[in-house]
Formats: C-alpha cells, sequence, structure tokens
C-alpha cells in the first residue's frame, strides 16, 4: 500500500515516539467499539488502552505495524446506535450502602431528595468505559449529561476502598484507599482488584454495571 | 503465576539496607487498560547486562539499589554482578569487582556502598529472586503498590536455582554503556525526543524551547522526572480529556515545566504530551539527581 491510502474520516491519528498512535474517536463509547476492532482486525500491540476520547495503541514493533493500524482504523465504523454495547455482556451489580459524605450536595445538585439520588444513580445502566488512576478505577458512563457534578474544589487525603463516587459524567468506585476528589455517594464491600483473579479489575472497560441498594 | 512464588533454592539475609532497594524485573506490561503501571527495571540495558553476567534469564528479577549502601549475609555459593552508577563492591570486606561476575561464598557479606556519582544500580544474583510474582511479575510498583514491598533490614531474600551451577567464571562481559551511570560528569544527559501527539496545545515555539534549553532535574522518582527551566506555554487551554500515557513521554502540566514519566508512571493523565523520549535513552534518567543537567535533542 502507499502512503495516500484509505484517510479515516471519523478516527485521528497522532504518532505517540517511535512504537505507539493516540487514536482520537468520538466518546467512550466509540474507544471500547475501536479497541475490540483493533483485538480482532488490528496489529499486534502490547497495550490498547481506552480513555474518554482516545485508544492508545502502545508497543507496536515497526513502521509496518503503523501502517496496518493505519488501514485497520480505516476499515473500522464507529457505531451508529448510542447503544452499542452487545447484550452478551455480563452485567456486574455493585451493591451499595447510600451514605456518602457528599450525597446531600449531590442532591442538591440534581434537585431531588437522598431518596432521589438513590433512586437515580441505581436505576442507570453503566458500562465501564476505561481504567485509570489506580488498578481497577473503572470510569463508567451512563449518567446523562445534566446530571454531572463538580470535582470537590479540595480533594481529600483519604477516600476510603470501596467508595462510590461521582465526578463530571462519571460514576466510579475506589478500588483501594487514596486520596480523591470525587463527590462520594456510598460505598460497597465488594473488591475492586484482584491481581489474583482473571480478569484482575471487576470493572474491566467493557463491562456493563448497575448498583442496587444493599 | 499467583500466590505462590516461584522455586525457593535459598535465602539471603538483608543485613543492612540504607538506600533503596526495590526488586525488579522487566515489569507487567499488558495491563494499562486496567489502570496497572508497567513498572520494572529503569534501566533495561544496565539491569540486563547484570543478569547475563550471573546466567540468569531476561526475565529474572534483581535488585534495583537508589542511593545508599546495602549488606547482604550470603547462605550459599551464587554468583553476582553490579552494574548501573559505580560503587564499591566488597566480599567480606575485601574489594571486588564493577560490572563483572563475582563469586560470594556461602556465610560471606556481601555489601555496596553509596554511589560516588548517579542514583541507580543493579545487582544480580544468580538464580535470581524469587518473591511471588503479581500480575506475572515480581517488580515493586512505587505508584500503585503491587509487588513485594521495598527490602528492610532483616528480610530473607528467596532466589531460584542458579541457571549454570559450577560454572568457574561466567563468560560474560558487560559493555562500557551499559556500565556508565552516564550523569554525575557535568555534561547534560542527553535524552532523544519525538514530537508527542499533543505538541499542537503548546505554543509554537515550545518544540525549538525544549530541545534547545538545557534542563535542570528538579524532584525525581521511579514515576518520573520533574525539570525546570524556561515554562513552556500552552497554546490550547481547554481541558484535555484523560488519555493513555507512554513510557517516556514528556508531559507539560499548566505550569509549563516538563514531566518524564518513568516505568512507574499512570496509565492515563490528562496534561498534554508534548515530546516522547526514545526509550534506549530512558536510563539515563534513572541516574539523575536534583540540579543534574539534561538536554533533548530532536530524534533521527
Amino acid at each position: 500500500m502507499d502512503q495516500t491510502g484509505p484517510v479515516p474520516t471519523d478516527a485521528t491519528l497522532r504518532p505517540v515516539g517511535p512504537y505507539a498512535v493516540l487514536v482520537e474517536v468520538g466518546g467512550p463509547r466509540e474507544a471500547l467499539a475501536l479497541v475490540q476492532h483493533l483485538q480482532a482486525h488490528g496489529p499486534r500491540a502490547t497495550d490498547l488502552v481506552p480513555a474518554a476520547r482516545t485508544v492508545l495503541v502502545d508497543g507496536l514493533d515497526g513502521p509496518g505495524a503503523r501502517r496496518s493500524l493505519e488501514d485497520a482504523v480505516a476499515a473500522w465504523t464507529p457505531p451508529r446506535d448510542a447503544d452499542m454495547v452487545s447484550s452478551d455482556v455480563p452485567v456486574v451489580t455493585v451493591p451499595v450502602v447510600y451514605d456518602g459524605p457528599d450525597l446531600e450536595t449531590v442532591a442538591e445538585l440534581w434537585d431531588t431528595d437522598l431518596d432521589g439520588v438513590v433512586g437515580r444513580h441505581a436505576g442507570t445502566p453503566f458500562t465501564s468505559a476505561f481504567c485509570g488512576f489506580a488498578p481497577g478505577f473503572a470510569y463508567l458512563t451512563g449518567l446523562p449529561e445534566h446530571l454531572a457534578v463538580p470535582r470537590l474544589a479540595t480533594p481529600r487525603e483519604r477516600v476510603p476502598a470501596g467508595s462510590v463516587a461521582l465526578a463530571g459524567p462519571w460514576c466510579g468506585v475506589y478500588p483501594t484507599a487514596s486520596p480523591g476528589g470525587w463527590q462520594l455517594i456510598g460505598r460497597t464491600d465488594l473488591t475492586l482488584f484482584d491481581p489474583t483473579a482473571d480478569p484482575p479489575a471487576l470493572l474491566a472497560p467493557g463491562t456493563r454495571v448497575r448498583f442496587e441498594p444493599a | 503465576m499467583t500466590g505462590s512464588g516461584g522455586p525457593v533454592d535459598g535465602t539471603w539475609e538483608v543485613q543492612e539496607a540504607d538506600g533503596v532497594v526495590l526488586v525488579q524485573d522487566a515489569g507487567r506490561p499488558g495491563h494499562a487498560h486496567l489502570g496497572v503501571p508497567r513498572s520494572g527495571w529503569l534501566d533495561p540495558a544496565a539491569a540486563r547486562a547484570a543478569l547475563r553476567l550471573v546466567g540468569d534469564p531476561d526475565d529474572a528479577a534483581l535488585l534495583e539499589v537508589a542511593l545508599g549502601g546495602l549488606a547482604l549475609r550470603a547462605t550459599d555459593d551464587r554468583w553476582v554482578a553490579l552494574t548501573g552508577t559505580a560503587r564499591d563492591v566488597r566480599v567480606d570486606g575485601r574489594a571486588a569487582a564493577y560490572g563483572r561476575a563475582v563469586r560470594v561464598p556461602a556465610g560471606a557479606v556481601l555489601s555496596l556502598g553509596p554511589p560516588r556519582a548517579g542514583v541507580r544500580s543493579w545487582l544480580a544474583i544468580g538464580g535470581g529472586v524469587t518473591v511471588p510474582p503479581v500480575l506475572g511479575s515480581r517488580s515493586t510498583d512505587t505508584l500503585s503498590g503491587l509487588g513485594p514491598a521495598r527490602l528492610r533490614t532483616g528480610d530473607l531474600l528467596p532466589l531460584g536455582e542458579p541457571a549454570a551451577p559450577g560454572v568457574e567464571e561466567p563468560p560474560y562481559v558487560v559493555g562500557g554503556a551499559a556500565r556508565a551511570g552516564g550523569a554525575g560528569h557535568g555534561a547534560p544527559v542527553e535524552l532523544r525526543v519525538d514530537p508527542g501527539p499533543r505538541l499542537d496545545r503548546l505554543a509554537l515555539e515550545a518544540w525549538a524551547r525544549l530541545t534547545t534549553t538545557v534542563w535542570t532535574a528538579a524532584a525525581g522518582d521511579r514515576v518520573g522526572v520533574r525539570l525546570d527551566g524556561p515554562a513552556l506555554e500552552h497554546a490550547e487551554t481547554s481541558e484535555l480529556a484523560s488519555e493513555g500515557l507512554v513510557l517516556g513521554a514528556v508531559q507539560v502540566p499548566p505550569d509549563g515545566r516538563p514531566l518524564v514519566f518513568l516505568a512507574d508512571h499512570p496509565t492515563t493523565g490528562g496534561y498534554p504530551v508534548a515530546a516522547v523520549v526514545r526509550a534506549a535513552d530512558l536510563g539515563g534518567c534513572a541516574q539523575l539527581r536534583p540540579g543534574d543537567p539534561v538536554r533533548f535533542v530532536a530524534g533521527r
């Protein structure tokens, strides 16, 4: 193939040094879909890392692999349906005690009461879009944009493990105790990250997630 | 690959560890999508040279010794080898060779002095360090806490069966480049860079400024090295969504001071990556002390 091969219209490729490429896509669902496409049709890579609007393809082994990636991305069609997550993906149910210190703040932001927060949160089907921040910390997408909440102005020095939290349009569960600036609405006893499990992250990218009052 | 460790053939005792001594191997790449950093030795060339000197395979684990000193009491006969920045190597008080295989007899004490320059050395012990692997690696990840704790005085170090027992002197000689610590002689550590994926979010002159300035190492650890110098200005200040980070990424936070990410880097980040350091040059970053000069050289 020559250098004027098919130009992708839905994804932009940005080189990241000799062995990696950052592919820009429309959003988290497109990123997940592109990861699935590249797992089946892309060149061999060490890591495929989805994020909010990108997929990082790391550990390509040379210019040939880069051209294969360009071709694979050009041959990809982003999912048109907003709800493209296939229904054969299992759902992880996360039991939550809704007693977080920021529950009232979130109720105010959502213009509802405590039960209203619980109802909306437990009534939302979430999907793990990507992991970051800490091993097993999943960015869960599913909340409508108008329920986005700001981060804390001053992050907490210590957020307990199992804390269920919101920031921006995302929901997340802290796998281990750490500093954190997300709004805490509850807690779960589930183990989010276990290096001896397969997969080690309970909420690996693509996993569907439901919260239910414990 | 879980829970239980590798074969334990011997156990050496940590008599004294006043440096930061960590177990490292090639790390755990392939788990970045789960938020797990790659970790692993900071200078693959130097670490692998040490392993080869004692006859260990390239995926064995060894000790990464930062600053300070270390004393180990041997409980059986093994070859050891030290690479990276130079230190005094002694066996029961007698000077031994740096950058070569050294036989340590049972009952002897192997001691390493503090480095004269640079920061880190790699100590391979025949048979390899066989602490239990986590996600396929024995490396200590200082960012997420995966892997074994740093070595403390009194710890017992499990070691595997040496690959080539009975060999008088392994036929390995380490090359000069792998031995040289790099830093500490006044000349800047040179890091070849390629443009990064978000260079276009910085001001037009940022690339020229990045590659012509002599930067000064500020704080540094296994996660990354922060550099002092003229601020690199951002042209685009709208928020950038978090995206995957690579080893060697040169990230520019809002304050304009670049940060070079090393093995324990977070898997995602939200500040623009202006450049990427060639992996082969990152070993030099392992030897930087605060105040050391650093230059970025445009790749090719």
